[in-house]
């Protein structure tokens, strides 16, 4: 409640988006959208089910191109020609809805590969980071299998593990839990957590209200491509200003 | 029907002077063999560049990739290999023509070009394929890792790509086997055309093209043994082929 809107201009921010917006053809998939997630923030978007919620969290990462609007990352213009988008990313930790690891490669190769071939660390090195974040995340002893030998929780948590292992300045999560079993959730929402109360900046996309309530600074709701409400965390759950967020949230903590 | 059976012809001498009708057919199972193999490396490579160039998100390069699929797969293999072998040296630089057409095995030289190209589009096809099959997803968590789209390529989609389409790239190494034949157009001693020099010279048809007949069905066994080899050997544990069977994965674990 002390990170009122207009106040902390100390810092710039980790993310900023200025007015994205975003079209297939005649289908606009967002408009106007703006928003910023401070350094060590933790800021959760949610939305119906095709607000652009996706769209909106790979468009920060160039992942998605868009065509209005400006996004900064770390100072950093993602849609500008100049941009070297690979080293922008490089830094830029993402998490998918469906783990995305590499199937053919060991547990431990997953947590290398990028550390080795993009930002050129020593194999012993980039090793030695890999197996202190699948400690972290719980997974050491699982370092030699492959993906599919291991439960959607644990998938995800090497999945977070990969991306911490390129040292990111923020994390982006789109939907981390939603291809898991019930039994599963809690476990990727614990290291989550963690890595929250460590200071970690954080934009995620996520139903999960609970993971919101403890850990999120401010809460963003996306309805048919646009920003709706932009607010604190207590004032999203209190007192949602539009109509749209107030019945999403009675479907979504009443279903 | 009055025929002469006499197994023993492979052991008398073929007229051409090299020696017994046997030997003829192991110098033509060679060239065989030689053609394929030269042959099935090439498709190899030229179908994977060209099968991954039309999945780039560079329209120039995508459409570069399918005009090259479309040209050399709508043209019979028997009429590229004329192309080849007796257009292609009169339409190019004189100097070039020449040395085309005076280089040693020069038969063997266009069979395995006419080869490559006209697999290669099939090749192509698959990896294309291959590399569709895994959703937008694994691409999209390389390039977040910050890795390049070749790095993306090399290192995440074509090894997964190679692998999901090896049983398909076990029929098109068995195809090339049996398209090596149509090199006999071109004057390539390979093994059907040292099959029906026996039968010219001997009359024993049925006895050579019983030989022929096993030699290659027996390098095909051969094939399809050593591709399950490599399939087993390049196995992903715990990877299904079946993206939606996740859910049985996770019992596993
Ligand atoms: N390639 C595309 N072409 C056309 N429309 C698209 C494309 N990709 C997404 N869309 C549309 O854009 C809208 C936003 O999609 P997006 O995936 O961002 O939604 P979402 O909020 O993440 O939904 P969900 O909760 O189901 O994941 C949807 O209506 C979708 O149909
Ligand atoms: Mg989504």
């Amino acid at each position: 409640m002390e990170k009122d809107e207009k106040t902390d201009e100390k810092a710039p921010p980790m993310i900023l988006l200025d007015k994205v917006g975003k079209h297939y053809g005649n289908f606009r998939v967002l408009s106007g959208c703006s928003m910023q997630v401070a350094k060590g923030e933790v800021v959760v978007v949610c939305g119906p089910s095709g607000s652009g919620k996706s769209t909106l969290i790979k468009c920060v990462n160039g992942l998605e191109p868009f065509q209005e609007g400006e996004i900064f990352v770390n100072g950093v213009s993602v849609g500008a020609a100049s941009t070297d988008l690979s080293k922008l990313r490089s830094h830029v930790g993402m998490v998918f809805q469906n783990f995305e690891l590499f199937p053919h490669m060991t547990i431990l190769e997953n947590l290398t590969i990028a550390q080795i071939k993009v930002i050129k660390r020593d194999k012993a090195e980039a090793e030695q980071r890999a197996v202190e974040l699948l400690h972290r995340v719980g997974l050491r002893i699982h370092a030699t299998r492959f993906p599919g030998q291991l439960s959607g929780g644990q998938q995800q948590r090497v999945a977070i593990a990969r991306a911490l292992a390129m040292d990111p300045i923020c994390m982006l999560f789109d939907e981390p839990t939603s291809a898991l079993d019930p039994e599963m959730i809690s476990e990727v929402l614990d290291v989550m957590t963690e890595l929250a109360q460590d200071g970690m900046t954080m934009m995620c996309v996520t139903h999960e209200m609970g993971f919101a309530k403890r850990v999120a600074h401010r809460v963003a709701f996306i309805d048919q491509g646009e920003i709706v409400e932009d607010v604190s965390k207590d004032e999203f759950f209190d007192h949602p200003r539009s109509e749209r967020a107030a019945q999403f949230l009675s479907r979504i903590l009443h279903h | 029907m009055n025929y002469n059976w006499n197994w023993g012809i492979f052991l008398e001498a073929s007229p051409d002077g090299t020696g017994s009708y046997l030997y003829t057919l192991f110098l033509g199972t060679r060239w065989t063999i030689a053609v394929s193999l030269t042959a099935w490396v090439a498709a190899l490579v030229m179908g994977g560049v060209v099968g991954t160039l039309t999945t780039l998100p560079r329209r120039g390069w995508a459409m570069l990739g399918d005009a090259y699929i479309e040209f050399f797969r709508n043209i019979p293999l028997l009429v590229q290999m004329f192309l080849w072998f007796f257009v292609v040296p009169e339409i190019v630089p004189e100097a070039i023509g020449t040395w085309m057409k005076q280089t040693p095995n020069s038969s063997f030289w266009t069979a395995v070009v006419a080869l490559a190209f006209f697999t290669s589009t099939r090749i192509a096809v698959q990896f294309r394929a291959g590399i569709l099959s895994q959703a937008r997803g694994q691409m999209m968590a390389a390039q977040a890792l910050g890795m390049t789209l070749t790095q993306s390529y090399c290192y995440v989609i074509l090894p997964m790509a190679f692998r999901i389409i090896l049983p398909p790239l076990t029929s098109e190494f068995m195809n090339i086997l049996k398209n090596s034949s149509v090199a006999m157009a071109v004057g390539l001693m390979e093994l059907t055309a040292q099959t029906r020099a026996m039968q010219e010279f001997s009359f024993q048809v049925f006895e050579a093209f019983t030989v022929s007949t096993i030699i290659y069905i027996v390098i095909n066994m051969v094939i399809v043994f050593g591709m399950r080899r490599l399939e087993r050997w390049l196995a992903v544990p715990g990877f299904s082929f079946d993206r939606g069977a996740e859910a049985d994965l996770r019992g596993g674990a």
